[in-house]
């Protein structure tokens, strides 16, 4: 399909103009996380990344962060698959209403449950821990990740669980050795998702940890952000290690990204 | 969505009988249950709490006082519960409404334009729905703030007289957080429309093209109408941000100047922690969470509907 040269350059144009939009906000804090700190002569300082590393314990926040996101990640995983293999590839009584129920989950705000979650695991003594910061959102990954998943494994032809069963292999054997490898791209799409949500999630971290000693990365960016206001060269520094993981993530596995955004998030 | 992976798309794949490697009837139970039991516990049974919390009145600690639905009743008269509402509807101008016409206008070009680099223009303009909206809270307080990089523009173009400090001014406030959403949901809503039109057959570009039709007849035409599916999906997810966002308004006003940018979940929160009022909190997440399955099943029916 030709379209006309006048056209073609106002294509680029509008183009250009709403991708420097995109890309201004993230240059803005790159440039300023490299500029002087307060005080200081212009030039490029590269050691704001280690002066905000030490002073705002990003170590700290980010080790939290990953123990969070490997518990979410593999815990919903985990349980997605099993859930999902049912939906999908079993016949049973009350699979319809069942599966609703889980679908549901997907719409359920965290405003809505966080509250009562709070109070209650308070009550069991169990706030400022892991286990309150991590399950809520395992919660919420398993609803995304049994739709996902239930689409994935219906996909795959029967003749796969034929098969096994003439080799003699119990659901279990079938779903681990059979299913699962054939569906190694969608569970690392789901892998990818849940982990952006998990890394960037707020609220929850902000609640379940109120002690601030289990502080993840985005809260401890935003306790970094009311003590040192005026520092915005450390600021945008903070800010670049916190976002740093996402978008190397996305950079690399993009297809997995968009696949993801446009047919699990979009359902 | 009609993708490849939708339920359905492949024949034989189920259905006629149980699973051949089922070893009983209980078998699907069993792994259903470990997934169940999490998420009926940290998800369905907290929503049911808050439900009840709703009906009391107490301060999170001590006794507690059945007040039946007189919170609900009393958040028609609150102030700052009715502000909450308004200005999410606000919000949901800029984070659905600009990001839909936006995103269509990029995907059409995109699919129309022939254009070198449509990769890059897609994931660089996608990259705002990675990052962390903490760090993007950051990236905007910056830019907004009375030295920042908005007002050096305006001073850069003749327009000096209208700088100051974008998020602390209750008249510019809530857009400016508005404009947040914006920067953020519009490349997901291109990446969802771009989809949808890659589904036109392209004999039906050329046939249009053969009969005399522009770029902007062509677009009414056959890529509006196409996309439809893709647009309700769009604007329930948009809309649903618009009403959940929480981090964007705790991080660069916390609701205010006065209560001009506060939204439900963040009266949530404010609600049950500040002002110590649970069973008021609770109220107003109930009611977004009304509002959230209404809008879901609203929207796609409308969407169904007119397809």
């Amino acid at each position: 399909m030709r379209v006309s040269r006048a056209e073609t350059v106002m294509n680029y144009v509008i183009l250009g103009v709403f991708a420097l939009f995109a890309l201004g906000p993230v240059l803005t804090i790159l440039a300023t996380s490299v500029s002087a700190p307060l005080g200081q002569p212009e030039g490029l300082y590269l050691s704001n990344f280690v002066e905000a590393w030490t002073v705002g314990g990003f170590g700290r926040s980010l080790g939290n962060s990953v123990v969070v996101a490997a518990i979410v990640v593999s815990l919903a995983t985990v349980l997605a698959i099993g859930a999902g293999y049912a939906f999908g590839t079993m016949r049973f009584r009350g699979s319809t209403p069942l599966f609703y129920l889980f679908l549901v989950g997907m719409m359920i705000p965290s405003e809505a449950t966080i509250i009562p979650l709070f109070f209650d695991l308070r009550a069991l003594g169990l706030t400022d821990t892991y286990f309150a910061i991590a399950m809520p959102q395992v919660a919420q990954s398993i609803a995304f990740g049994t739709f996902w998943l239930r689409a994935q494994f219906r996909a795959l032809p029967t003749s796969f669980t034929e098969a096994a069963a003439l080799d003699g292999a119990g659901p279990l054997q079938a779903l681990v050795r059979i299913l699962v490898p054939a569906s190694r791209p969608a569970i690392v799409t789901m892998l990818v998702l849940v982990f952006m949500w998990t890394w960037n999630e707020f609220l929850i971290a902000l609640i379940m940890a109120p002690g601030g000693s289990l502080r993840t990365a985005p809260l401890g960016l935003a306790n970094f952000q009311g003590q040192y206001t005026s520092e915005t060269a450390l600021l945008a520094a903070g800010a670049v290690i916190v976002a740093l993981p996402t978008v190397i993530l996305f950079l690399f596995l993009q297809r997995h990204f968009l696949r993801g955004m446009l047919e699990g998030v979009a359902k | 969505m009609g993708s490849g992976t939708s339920p359905g798309a492949v024949p034989g794949a189920r259905r006629g009988r149980p699973s051949a490697v089922a070893r009983g009837p209980l078998t699907p139970y069993l792994f259903i249950l470990p997934a169940f039991l999490v998420y009926g516990a940290f998800a369905l049974y907290p929503l049911g709490r808050a439900a009840q919390f709703s009906l009391f009145e107490w301060k999170g600690f001590g006794a507690s006082t059945f007040v039946g639905l007189s919170n609900y009743v009393d958040l028609a008269a609150d102030a700052d519960f009715r502000a909450a509402i308004g200005n999410a509807l606000v919000l949901i101008v800029f984070y659905a409404v600009v990001p839909l016409v936006v995103g269509l206008v990029l995907a059409a070009i995109l699919r129309r334009g022939q254009v070198r680099g449509m990769g890059f223009f897609r994931s660089v303009i996608f990259l705002p729905q990675v990052i962390a909206l903490v760090v993007v809270a950051v990236a905007w307080r910056q830019i907004y703030s009375p030295s920042g990089l908005l007002n050096e523009l305006l001073g850069m173009v003749g327009l000096g007289a209208l700088t100051h400090g974008w998020l602390g001014d209750p008249g510019t406030a809530l857009a400016a957080v508005g404009f947040i959403g914006t920067w953020v949901e519009m490349g997901l809503v291109m990446l969802l429309m771009l989809s949808g039109m890659s589904r036109i057959p392209a004999e039906l570009f050329e046939a249009a093209r053969l009969d005399g039709a522009g770029a902007v007849r062509e677009f009414f035409a056959i890529t509006l109408p196409a996309v439809r599916g893709e647009i309700t999906v769009a604007l329930v997810l948009t809309i649903i941000a618009a009403l959940k966002t929480f981090d964007l308004v705790y991080l660069t006003t916390s609701g205010g100047p006065g209560n001009s940018t506060t939204v439900p979940s963040y009266e949530v929160y404010f609600r049950a922690f500040d002002l110590r009022e649970v069973g008021s909190a609770s109220a107003v997440a109930i009611v977004l969470t009304a509002l959230i399955f209404v809008i879901n099943v609203g929207v796609t029916r409308i969407g169904e509907r007119e397809s």
